[in-house]
Protein backbone atom coordinates (compact mmCIF):
# COMPACT_ATOMS: atom_id res chain seq x y z
CA UNK A 1 0.00 0.00 0.00
CA UNK A 2 1.08 3.30 -0.63
CA UNK A 3 1.91 5.32 2.57
CA UNK A 4 0.94 9.08 1.20
CA UNK A 5 -0.81 9.70 -2.41
CA UNK A 6 -1.32 13.01 -3.61
CA UNK A 7 -3.51 14.08 -6.91
CA UNK A 8 -4.24 17.35 -8.30
CA UNK A 9 -3.94 18.90 -5.41
CA UNK A 10 -4.52 22.74 -4.83
CA UNK A 11 -4.65 25.30 -2.12
CA UNK A 12 -4.80 28.71 -2.40
CA UNK A 13 -4.69 32.12 0.52
CA UNK A 14 -6.28 34.92 -1.06
CA UNK A 15 -4.80 35.67 -4.90
CA UNK A 16 -1.76 33.81 -4.18
CA UNK A 17 -2.30 29.81 -5.75
CA UNK A 18 0.36 28.64 -2.88
CA UNK A 19 -0.05 24.82 -4.89
CA UNK A 20 -1.21 24.34 -8.31
CA UNK A 21 -2.04 20.74 -8.82
CA UNK A 22 0.99 18.54 -7.14
CA UNK A 23 0.86 14.86 -7.72
CA UNK A 24 2.72 12.47 -6.30
CA UNK A 25 2.59 8.68 -4.56
CA UNK A 26 5.18 7.42 -1.32
CA UNK A 27 5.73 4.23 -0.62
CA UNK A 28 5.70 2.69 3.03
CA UNK A 29 8.98 2.82 4.04
CA UNK A 30 10.59 5.45 1.60
CA UNK A 31 12.64 8.59 2.63
CA UNK A 32 10.57 11.18 0.01
CA UNK A 33 12.44 14.75 -0.62
CA UNK A 34 10.50 17.47 -1.14
CA UNK A 35 12.73 20.05 -2.54
CA UNK A 36 12.17 23.79 -3.20
CA UNK A 37 13.17 27.03 -2.88
CA UNK A 38 11.22 29.23 0.05
CA UNK A 39 7.61 29.75 -1.35
CA UNK A 40 7.82 26.97 -3.15
CA UNK A 41 4.56 25.14 -1.65
CA UNK A 42 6.85 22.59 0.61
CA UNK A 43 4.89 23.79 3.79
CA UNK A 44 1.77 24.32 2.37
CA UNK A 45 1.78 20.64 0.83
CA UNK A 46 3.29 19.07 3.93
CA UNK A 47 0.61 20.95 6.42
CA UNK A 48 -2.21 19.00 4.22
CA UNK A 49 -1.42 15.69 4.80
CA UNK A 50 -0.54 16.58 8.15
CA UNK A 51 -4.45 17.66 8.79
CA UNK A 52 -3.81 21.22 9.56
CA UNK A 53 -4.83 22.57 6.39
CA UNK A 54 -7.66 21.95 3.92
CA UNK A 55 -7.19 21.94 0.51
CA UNK A 56 -9.39 23.59 -2.35
CA UNK A 57 -9.05 20.66 -4.36
CA UNK A 58 -7.48 17.41 -5.63
CA UNK A 59 -7.58 13.74 -3.87
CA UNK A 60 -5.14 13.32 -0.44
CA UNK A 61 -4.76 9.77 1.41
CA UNK A 62 -2.37 8.91 3.93
CA UNK A 63 -2.19 6.04 5.69
CA UNK A 64 -5.66 5.45 4.19
CA UNK A 65 -7.14 8.53 6.22
CA UNK A 66 -8.25 11.55 4.41
CA UNK A 67 -6.56 13.88 6.46
CA UNK A 68 -9.11 16.35 6.65
CA UNK A 69 -11.48 13.27 8.21
CA UNK A 70 -8.70 11.17 9.73
CA UNK A 71 -9.98 7.41 10.81
CA UNK A 72 -9.13 7.78 14.70
CA UNK A 73 -5.93 6.34 14.88
CA UNK A 74 -4.33 8.18 12.24
CA UNK A 75 -2.48 10.75 14.83
CA UNK A 76 -1.47 7.50 16.55
CA UNK A 77 0.47 6.79 13.48
CA UNK A 78 2.11 10.14 12.27
CA UNK A 79 5.06 11.76 14.43
CA UNK A 80 5.33 15.47 12.78
CA UNK A 81 8.34 17.63 13.13
CA UNK A 82 7.30 21.43 12.62
CA UNK A 83 9.86 24.20 11.18
CA UNK A 84 9.56 25.89 13.89
CA UNK A 85 8.30 25.29 17.71
CA UNK A 86 9.68 25.57 20.72
CA UNK A 87 8.54 23.15 24.21
CA UNK A 88 8.48 23.88 27.46
CA UNK A 89 11.53 25.59 28.55
CA UNK A 90 11.39 24.49 32.10
CA UNK A 91 11.10 20.79 32.00
CA UNK A 92 13.56 18.40 31.55
CA UNK A 93 13.96 16.13 28.28
CA UNK A 94 12.59 13.11 29.76
CA UNK A 95 9.92 14.81 31.13
CA UNK A 96 9.17 16.26 27.92
CA UNK A 97 9.15 12.97 26.40
CA UNK A 98 7.01 11.49 29.09
CA UNK A 99 4.27 13.85 28.69
CA UNK A 100 4.19 13.24 24.83
CA UNK A 101 4.51 9.64 25.24
CA UNK A 102 1.00 9.38 26.97
CA UNK A 103 -0.81 11.06 24.04
CA UNK A 104 -0.46 7.42 22.74
CA UNK A 105 -1.98 4.60 23.14
CA UNK A 106 1.16 2.48 22.49
CA UNK A 107 3.99 4.47 22.67
CA UNK A 108 7.50 3.66 22.47
CA UNK A 109 9.63 3.71 25.57
CA UNK A 110 10.55 6.97 26.67
CA UNK A 111 14.27 6.40 27.73
CA UNK A 112 14.76 4.39 24.10
CA UNK A 113 13.13 7.21 22.30
CA UNK A 114 15.87 9.75 24.23
CA UNK A 115 18.78 7.16 23.14
CA UNK A 116 17.44 7.57 19.57
CA UNK A 117 17.90 11.15 19.14
CA UNK A 118 20.90 10.59 21.22
CA UNK A 119 20.40 12.91 23.91
CA UNK A 120 20.76 10.24 26.87
CA UNK A 121 23.43 12.60 28.69
CA UNK A 122 20.73 15.35 27.82
CA UNK A 123 17.56 13.47 29.65
CA UNK A 124 17.75 15.17 32.73
CA UNK A 125 18.78 18.75 31.71
CA UNK A 126 16.02 21.24 30.93
CA UNK A 127 15.01 22.22 27.93
CA UNK A 128 16.11 26.12 28.14
CA UNK A 129 19.79 24.59 28.37
CA UNK A 130 19.97 22.61 25.41
CA UNK A 131 21.80 24.17 22.26
CA UNK A 132 19.93 24.71 18.76
CA UNK A 133 20.69 21.39 17.63
CA UNK A 134 20.25 19.64 20.94
CA UNK A 135 16.53 21.30 20.43
CA UNK A 136 15.79 20.13 17.34
CA UNK A 137 16.49 16.33 18.64
CA UNK A 138 14.55 16.82 20.84
CA UNK A 139 11.91 17.77 18.56
CA UNK A 140 12.66 14.62 16.32
CA UNK A 141 12.39 12.40 19.67
CA UNK A 142 8.58 13.70 20.66
CA UNK A 143 7.73 12.90 17.46
CA UNK A 144 9.17 9.17 17.25
CA UNK A 145 8.20 8.61 20.83
CA UNK A 146 4.38 7.60 19.97
CA UNK A 147 6.40 5.41 17.71
CA UNK A 148 4.54 6.58 14.46
CA UNK A 149 4.53 4.87 10.83
CA UNK A 150 5.01 8.12 9.26
CA UNK A 151 7.37 11.01 10.07
CA UNK A 152 6.74 14.31 8.46
CA UNK A 153 10.04 16.44 8.86
CA UNK A 154 9.67 20.28 7.84
CA UNK A 155 13.07 21.31 6.58
CA UNK A 156 14.75 19.31 10.03
CA UNK A 157 18.00 20.80 10.14
CA UNK A 158 17.79 24.63 8.93
CA UNK A 159 20.08 27.02 10.96
CA UNK A 160 22.42 23.35 11.99
CA UNK A 161 26.45 23.72 12.01
CA UNK A 162 28.08 21.06 9.54
CA UNK A 163 28.32 18.69 12.61
CA UNK A 164 25.00 18.91 13.82
CA UNK A 165 23.43 18.35 10.24
CA UNK A 166 25.50 15.15 9.93
CA UNK A 167 24.33 14.16 13.05
CA UNK A 168 20.81 14.99 12.18
CA UNK A 169 21.26 13.05 9.08
CA UNK A 170 22.36 10.12 10.71
CA UNK A 171 19.16 10.10 13.05
CA UNK A 172 16.83 10.41 9.62
CA UNK A 173 19.15 7.82 8.22
CA UNK A 174 17.99 5.25 10.96
CA UNK A 175 14.52 6.07 10.92
CA UNK A 176 14.89 4.30 7.14
CA UNK A 177 16.40 1.33 9.33
CA UNK A 178 13.53 1.19 11.58
CA UNK A 179 11.16 1.07 8.58
CA UNK A 180 9.15 4.31 8.77
CA UNK A 181 8.07 6.14 5.99
CA UNK A 182 9.97 9.75 5.89
CA UNK A 183 8.46 12.68 4.25
CA UNK A 184 11.45 15.31 4.37
CA UNK A 185 11.08 18.80 3.08
CA UNK A 186 14.21 20.82 2.51
CA UNK A 187 15.95 23.90 0.82
CA UNK A 188 18.67 22.13 0.79
CA UNK A 189 20.00 20.24 -2.27
CA UNK A 190 23.03 17.98 -0.23
CA UNK A 191 20.27 16.93 2.13
CA UNK A 192 17.31 15.78 -0.43
CA UNK A 193 20.52 13.85 -2.19
CA UNK A 194 22.06 12.59 0.75
CA UNK A 195 18.76 11.41 2.51
CA UNK A 196 15.99 10.58 -0.35
CA UNK A 197 15.24 7.68 -2.13
CA UNK A 198 13.26 9.60 -4.43
CA UNK A 199 12.88 13.62 -4.69
CA UNK A 200 9.89 15.97 -5.71
CA UNK A 201 11.59 18.89 -7.20
CA UNK A 202 8.62 22.08 -6.13
CA UNK A 203 8.71 25.08 -7.87
CA UNK A 204 6.08 27.93 -7.69
CA UNK A 205 3.54 25.08 -6.14
CA UNK A 206 4.56 22.83 -9.20
CA UNK A 207 5.97 19.49 -9.08
CA UNK A 208 8.77 19.76 -11.91
CA UNK A 209 10.53 16.59 -11.70
CA UNK A 210 10.30 13.97 -9.69
CA UNK A 211 12.80 10.68 -9.51
CA UNK A 212 16.04 9.08 -7.21
CA UNK A 213 18.80 11.68 -6.79
CA UNK A 214 20.60 9.48 -9.24
CA UNK A 215 17.87 10.14 -11.83
CA UNK A 216 17.54 13.23 -11.84
CA UNK A 217 21.19 13.68 -11.98
CA UNK A 218 22.06 11.46 -15.19
CA UNK A 219 18.80 12.12 -17.06
CA UNK A 220 18.87 16.29 -16.98
CA UNK A 221 22.20 17.92 -18.14
CA UNK A 222 25.31 16.94 -19.72
CA UNK A 223 28.39 16.03 -17.90
CA UNK A 224 31.40 18.16 -17.76
CA UNK A 225 34.60 17.33 -18.73
CA UNK A 226 37.52 20.30 -18.02
CA UNK A 227 41.31 20.28 -18.77
CA UNK A 228 44.08 22.56 -19.07
CA UNK A 229 45.78 23.16 -22.72
CA UNK A 230 48.25 25.94 -22.93
CA UNK A 231 47.50 27.02 -19.78
CA UNK A 232 43.61 27.45 -20.63
CA UNK A 233 41.01 26.01 -19.17
CA UNK A 234 38.75 24.06 -21.68
CA UNK A 235 35.24 22.54 -21.12
CA UNK A 236 33.35 20.33 -22.90
CA UNK A 237 29.89 19.86 -21.79
CA UNK A 238 28.64 16.33 -23.80
CA UNK A 239 25.62 13.68 -23.76
CA UNK A 240 28.11 11.10 -24.72
CA UNK A 241 30.96 11.43 -22.08
CA UNK A 242 32.54 7.68 -22.98
CA UNK A 243 32.82 8.76 -26.40
CA UNK A 244 34.10 11.97 -25.94
CA UNK A 245 36.34 11.20 -23.45
CA UNK A 246 38.35 8.22 -25.09
CA UNK A 247 38.76 10.85 -27.98
CA UNK A 248 40.38 13.32 -25.86
CA UNK A 249 42.43 10.97 -24.38
CA UNK A 250 43.73 9.07 -27.35
CA UNK A 251 44.75 12.10 -29.35
CA UNK A 252 46.48 13.06 -26.37
CA UNK A 253 48.59 10.06 -25.72
CA UNK A 254 49.20 10.10 -29.49
CA UNK A 255 50.67 13.14 -28.96
CA UNK A 256 52.13 11.95 -25.98
CA UNK A 257 50.57 14.97 -23.97
CA UNK A 258 49.06 14.69 -20.57
CA UNK A 259 46.06 16.40 -19.80
CA UNK A 260 46.17 18.38 -17.40
CA UNK A 261 44.12 18.81 -14.21
CA UNK A 262 41.73 16.39 -16.74
CA UNK A 263 38.13 15.89 -14.08
CA UNK A 264 34.69 14.53 -15.35
CA UNK A 265 32.05 15.20 -13.60
CA UNK A 266 28.37 14.90 -13.38
CA UNK A 267 26.03 17.52 -12.92
CA UNK A 268 25.41 17.98 -9.04
CA UNK A 269 21.87 17.79 -8.21
CA UNK A 270 22.22 21.60 -7.25
CA UNK A 271 22.75 22.31 -11.00
CA UNK A 272 20.06 20.18 -11.61
CA UNK A 273 17.99 21.73 -9.30
CA UNK A 274 19.07 25.53 -10.48
CA UNK A 275 18.54 24.31 -14.15
CA UNK A 276 14.99 23.55 -13.48
CA UNK A 277 13.90 26.35 -11.77
CA UNK A 278 15.67 28.10 -14.89
CA UNK A 279 13.46 26.02 -17.22
CA UNK A 280 10.05 27.03 -15.27
CA UNK A 281 11.54 30.68 -15.23
CA UNK A 282 11.61 30.59 -19.03
CA UNK A 283 8.37 28.59 -19.48
CA UNK A 284 6.51 31.64 -17.85
CA UNK A 285 7.80 33.75 -20.31
CA UNK A 286 6.68 32.10 -23.21
CA UNK A 287 2.62 33.12 -24.37
CA UNK B 1 -17.10 -6.23 20.36
CA UNK B 2 -20.53 -5.63 22.33
CA UNK B 3 -21.68 -2.17 23.05
CA UNK B 4 -20.45 -2.30 26.80
CA UNK B 5 -17.29 -2.87 25.48
CA UNK B 6 -16.96 -0.15 22.62
CA UNK B 7 -18.39 2.23 25.23
CA UNK B 8 -15.66 1.37 27.82
CA UNK B 9 -12.69 1.07 25.09
CA UNK B 10 -13.99 5.11 24.35
CA UNK B 11 -14.46 6.37 27.54
CA UNK B 12 -11.05 4.94 29.08
CA UNK B 13 -8.28 6.75 26.99
CA UNK B 14 -10.25 10.23 27.26
CA UNK B 15 -10.45 9.86 30.89
CA UNK B 16 -6.42 8.66 30.98
CA UNK B 17 -5.34 11.51 28.24
CA UNK B 18 -7.18 14.28 30.70
CA UNK B 19 -5.59 12.92 34.14
CA UNK B 20 -2.20 12.72 32.39
CA UNK B 21 -2.41 16.05 30.77
CA UNK B 22 -3.86 17.56 33.66
CA UNK B 23 -0.76 16.48 35.56
CA UNK B 24 1.33 17.99 32.53
CA UNK B 25 -0.12 20.89 33.11
CA UNK B 26 0.52 21.41 37.12
CA UNK B 27 4.34 19.90 35.79
CA UNK B 28 4.45 23.43 33.92
CA UNK B 29 2.92 25.16 35.70
CA UNK B 30 4.82 24.70 39.28
CA UNK B 31 8.20 24.03 37.13
CA UNK B 32 8.14 27.81 35.90
CA UNK B 33 9.47 30.29 38.32
CA UNK B 34 7.90 32.92 36.93
CA UNK B 35 4.61 31.48 36.54
CA UNK B 36 4.17 29.83 40.27
CA UNK B 37 5.19 33.52 41.30
CA UNK B 38 3.22 36.34 39.44
CA UNK B 39 0.26 33.68 39.75
CA UNK B 40 0.49 32.37 42.81
CA UNK B 41 2.47 34.03 45.27
CA UNK B 42 2.13 37.67 43.99
CA UNK B 43 -1.81 38.05 45.20
CA UNK B 44 -0.53 36.42 48.63
CA UNK B 45 1.96 39.44 49.02
CA UNK B 46 -0.09 41.65 48.25
CA UNK B 47 -2.70 40.83 51.19
CA UNK B 48 -0.02 40.72 53.89
CA UNK B 49 1.75 43.89 52.77
CA UNK B 50 -2.23 45.70 52.13
CA UNK B 51 -3.42 44.49 55.31
CA UNK B 52 -0.89 45.78 57.66
CA UNK B 53 -1.20 49.29 56.37
CA UNK B 54 -4.72 49.48 56.51
CA UNK B 55 -6.34 50.25 60.01
CA UNK B 56 -10.14 51.01 61.10
CA UNK B 57 -13.25 49.70 59.34
CA UNK B 58 -13.63 48.72 55.44
CA UNK B 59 -17.16 47.85 54.88
CA UNK B 60 -17.65 47.34 58.60
CA UNK B 61 -15.76 44.80 59.16
CA UNK B 62 -11.83 44.96 59.74
CA UNK B 63 -9.96 45.18 56.78
CA UNK B 64 -7.98 42.06 57.11
CA UNK B 65 -11.39 40.86 55.79
CA UNK B 66 -12.51 42.87 53.41
CA UNK B 67 -9.31 42.64 51.94
CA UNK B 68 -9.09 39.10 51.89
CA UNK B 69 -12.21 39.61 50.00
CA UNK B 70 -10.89 41.63 47.38
CA UNK B 71 -7.79 39.33 47.04
CA UNK B 72 -9.90 36.26 46.51
CA UNK B 73 -11.12 38.58 43.52
CA UNK B 74 -7.32 39.71 42.34
CA UNK B 75 -6.08 36.58 42.80
CA UNK B 76 -9.16 35.13 40.21
CA UNK B 77 -8.49 37.72 37.39
CA UNK B 78 -5.08 37.50 37.82
CA UNK B 79 -4.89 33.52 37.56
CA UNK B 80 -7.68 32.43 35.43
CA UNK B 81 -7.92 35.95 33.03
CA UNK B 82 -4.04 36.92 33.21
CA UNK B 83 -2.20 33.54 33.57
CA UNK B 84 -4.51 32.01 31.02
CA UNK B 85 -4.26 34.46 29.00
CA UNK B 86 0.04 34.94 28.90
CA UNK B 87 0.25 30.76 28.74
CA UNK B 88 -2.05 30.38 25.67
CA UNK B 89 -0.22 33.35 23.80
CA UNK B 90 2.94 32.12 24.86
CA UNK B 91 2.05 28.20 23.61
CA UNK B 92 0.68 29.33 20.55
CA UNK B 93 3.20 31.71 19.48
CA UNK B 94 6.04 29.09 20.30
CA UNK B 95 3.83 26.45 18.20
CA UNK B 96 3.54 24.55 20.93
CA UNK B 97 -0.96 24.30 20.57
CA UNK B 98 -0.36 23.44 16.98
CA UNK B 99 2.41 20.95 18.23
CA UNK B 100 0.06 19.33 20.32
CA UNK B 101 -2.64 18.56 17.75
CA UNK B 102 -1.10 16.69 15.49
CA UNK B 103 -0.83 14.05 18.89
CA UNK B 104 -4.20 11.57 19.22
CA UNK B 105 -4.88 14.26 22.52
CA UNK B 106 -8.17 15.43 21.71
CA UNK B 107 -8.65 19.61 21.81
CA UNK B 108 -11.59 19.39 23.75
CA UNK B 109 -9.11 17.23 26.61
CA UNK B 110 -6.64 19.81 26.11
CA UNK B 111 -8.99 22.50 27.30
CA UNK B 112 -10.43 21.33 29.80
CA UNK B 113 -7.38 19.61 31.34
CA UNK B 114 -6.29 23.63 31.46
CA UNK B 115 -8.84 25.07 32.72
CA UNK B 116 -9.09 22.64 35.45
CA UNK B 117 -5.31 22.89 35.99
CA UNK B 118 -6.13 27.02 36.44
CA UNK B 119 -9.00 26.26 38.76
CA UNK B 120 -6.85 24.10 41.07
CA UNK B 121 -4.36 26.96 41.23
CA UNK B 122 -6.63 29.19 42.13
CA UNK B 123 -8.08 27.35 44.55
CA UNK B 124 -5.23 26.77 46.03
CA UNK B 125 -4.32 30.30 46.62
CA UNK B 126 -7.95 30.86 47.92
CA UNK B 127 -6.92 28.21 50.35
CA UNK B 128 -3.44 29.48 51.38
CA UNK B 129 -5.10 32.97 51.29
CA UNK B 130 -7.27 32.37 54.14
CA UNK B 131 -4.93 30.50 55.86
CA UNK B 132 -2.70 33.63 55.79
CA UNK B 133 -5.42 35.69 56.92
CA UNK B 134 -6.31 33.39 60.02
CA UNK B 135 -2.57 32.98 60.75
CA UNK B 136 -1.85 36.64 60.95
CA UNK B 137 -4.93 38.90 60.93
CA UNK B 138 -7.60 36.23 63.01
CA UNK B 139 -9.94 36.57 59.91
CA UNK B 140 -12.63 34.27 60.28
CA UNK B 141 -12.94 31.12 57.89
CA UNK B 142 -16.11 31.34 55.42
CA UNK B 143 -19.34 30.02 57.25
CA UNK B 144 -20.33 28.69 54.21
CA UNK B 145 -18.01 26.75 52.06
CA UNK B 146 -20.08 25.09 49.40
CA UNK B 147 -21.09 28.96 48.44
CA UNK B 148 -17.80 29.85 48.55
CA UNK B 149 -17.09 27.33 46.24
CA UNK B 150 -19.36 27.76 44.09
CA UNK B 151 -18.65 31.46 43.81
CA UNK B 152 -14.62 30.15 42.88
CA UNK B 153 -15.70 27.96 40.55
CA UNK B 154 -18.12 30.40 38.49
CA UNK B 155 -15.36 33.43 39.14
CA UNK B 156 -12.79 31.68 37.12
CA UNK B 157 -15.03 29.99 34.59
CA UNK B 158 -15.77 33.48 33.46
CA UNK B 159 -12.52 34.56 34.04
CA UNK B 160 -11.00 32.08 32.33
CA UNK B 161 -13.47 32.64 29.41
CA UNK B 162 -12.53 36.23 28.93
CA UNK B 163 -8.63 35.13 29.18
CA UNK B 164 -9.14 32.68 26.19
CA UNK B 165 -10.87 35.63 24.44
CA UNK B 166 -7.76 38.31 25.27
CA UNK B 167 -5.00 35.51 24.18
CA UNK B 168 -7.30 35.81 20.73
CA UNK B 169 -6.41 39.23 20.34
CA UNK B 170 -3.00 39.11 21.40
CA UNK B 171 -0.60 38.72 18.67
CA UNK B 172 2.72 38.01 20.12
CA UNK B 173 4.09 36.53 23.14
CA UNK B 174 6.72 39.38 23.94
CA UNK B 175 3.99 41.90 24.25
CA UNK B 176 1.40 39.36 26.16
CA UNK B 177 1.97 40.23 29.86
CA UNK B 178 1.85 43.88 29.02
CA UNK B 179 -1.28 44.27 27.38
CA UNK B 180 -2.65 41.65 30.08
CA UNK B 181 -1.52 43.75 32.83
CA UNK B 182 -2.37 47.08 31.46
CA UNK B 183 -5.95 45.82 31.54
CA UNK B 184 -6.00 43.59 34.76
CA UNK B 185 -4.27 46.28 37.25
CA UNK B 186 -6.39 49.45 36.66
CA UNK B 187 -9.42 46.74 36.36
CA UNK B 188 -7.96 46.14 40.11
CA UNK B 189 -7.82 49.04 41.17
CA UNK B 190 -11.42 50.07 39.99
CA UNK B 191 -13.09 47.56 41.39
CA UNK B 192 -11.81 47.72 44.97
CA UNK B 193 -9.68 44.50 44.65
CA UNK B 194 -7.25 46.92 47.06
CA UNK B 195 -9.43 48.38 48.87
CA UNK B 196 -12.73 50.82 48.77
CA UNK B 197 -13.40 52.60 45.58
CA UNK B 198 -16.21 54.80 46.97
CA UNK B 199 -13.63 58.10 47.61
CA UNK B 200 -13.04 57.45 43.79
CA UNK B 201 -13.90 60.59 41.02
CA UNK B 202 -17.39 59.76 40.01
CA UNK B 203 -15.88 58.17 36.39
CA UNK B 204 -13.78 56.12 37.71
CA UNK B 205 -16.25 54.66 39.66
CA UNK B 206 -18.51 54.53 36.51
CA UNK B 207 -15.88 52.61 34.70
CA UNK B 208 -15.38 49.94 37.37
CA UNK B 209 -19.16 49.68 37.64
CA UNK B 210 -19.05 48.22 34.13
CA UNK B 211 -16.01 45.42 34.59
CA UNK B 212 -16.51 41.74 35.68
CA UNK B 213 -14.21 41.94 38.40
CA UNK B 214 -16.79 44.89 40.29
CA UNK B 215 -19.44 41.80 40.21
CA UNK B 216 -17.13 38.58 41.41
CA UNK B 217 -15.84 40.94 44.19
CA UNK B 218 -19.66 41.53 45.33
CA UNK B 219 -20.26 38.21 45.03
CA UNK B 220 -17.18 37.28 47.73
CA UNK B 221 -18.14 40.15 49.70
CA UNK B 222 -21.62 38.81 50.29
CA UNK B 223 -20.33 34.93 50.58
CA UNK B 224 -17.47 35.77 52.98
CA UNK B 225 -18.54 38.75 54.38
CA UNK B 226 -22.02 38.87 54.74
CA UNK B 227 -22.45 34.87 55.28
CA UNK B 228 -25.14 34.91 52.45
CA UNK B 229 -25.34 32.33 49.63
CA UNK B 230 -24.49 32.93 46.07
CA UNK B 231 -27.16 32.86 44.97
CA UNK B 232 -28.51 35.96 46.89
CA UNK B 233 -26.93 37.96 44.49
CA UNK B 234 -28.74 37.65 40.77
CA UNK B 235 -27.19 40.81 39.63
CA UNK B 236 -24.06 40.16 40.02
CA UNK B 237 -24.03 36.32 38.97
CA UNK B 238 -26.04 37.81 35.85
CA UNK B 239 -23.41 40.53 35.24
CA UNK B 240 -20.46 37.96 35.48
CA UNK B 241 -22.35 35.43 33.17
CA UNK B 242 -22.62 37.94 30.60
CA UNK B 243 -19.16 38.56 30.51
CA UNK B 244 -18.74 34.91 30.12
CA UNK B 245 -20.53 34.27 27.76
CA UNK B 246 -19.53 37.29 25.79
CA UNK B 247 -16.11 35.84 26.04
CA UNK B 248 -16.70 32.73 25.37
CA UNK B 249 -18.58 34.03 22.24
CA UNK B 250 -15.03 35.76 21.01
CA UNK B 251 -13.09 33.03 22.01
CA UNK B 252 -15.20 30.45 20.05
CA UNK B 253 -15.00 33.11 16.79
CA UNK B 254 -11.49 34.56 17.00
CA UNK B 255 -9.57 32.10 19.09
CA UNK B 256 -6.51 30.14 16.45
CA UNK B 257 -4.14 27.42 17.11
CA UNK B 258 -1.67 28.56 15.30
CA UNK B 259 1.13 31.19 15.25
CA UNK B 260 0.71 34.39 13.34
CA UNK B 261 2.95 34.86 10.97
CA UNK B 262 3.24 31.74 10.12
Amino acid sequence: MHAIEVSGLRKAYGNLEAVRGVDFTIEEGEVFGLLGPNGAGKTTTVEILEGYRRRDAGEVRVLGSDPERPEPDFRERIGVVLQQSQLWPNLTVRETHAIFAGYYRAPRNVEEAIALVGLQDKANARVKTLSGGQKRRLDLGIALVGDPDLVFLDEPTTGFDPQARRAAWDMIRSLRALGKTVLLTTHYLDEAEQLSDRVAVLREGQIVRVGTPAELTTTDLQTEIRYRQDGEEVLVRTDEPTRVLAELTSAAVARGEELEGLQVRRPSLEEVYLALTAEADAAEVEP
Amino acid sequence: MSAEAIRIAGRRPTRRLFVHQLRSEQLVFWRSREAAFFIFLFPLLLYVLLASVYSGKIYGVPPAEALLAGLVGYGCANTAFAGLAIQLVIRRENGILKRLRSTPLPPATYVGALLISTLIVFALQTIVLFGIGRAFYSTPFPSDIGSLVATIVIGAAAFAALGTATASVIRSAEGSSAVVNFILLPMAFLTGSFGPTRHYPAFLRAIGDVLPLKYFIELVNAVYLHGQGFWTQPGALAVLGAWGVAGLAFTAFKFRWEPHGS
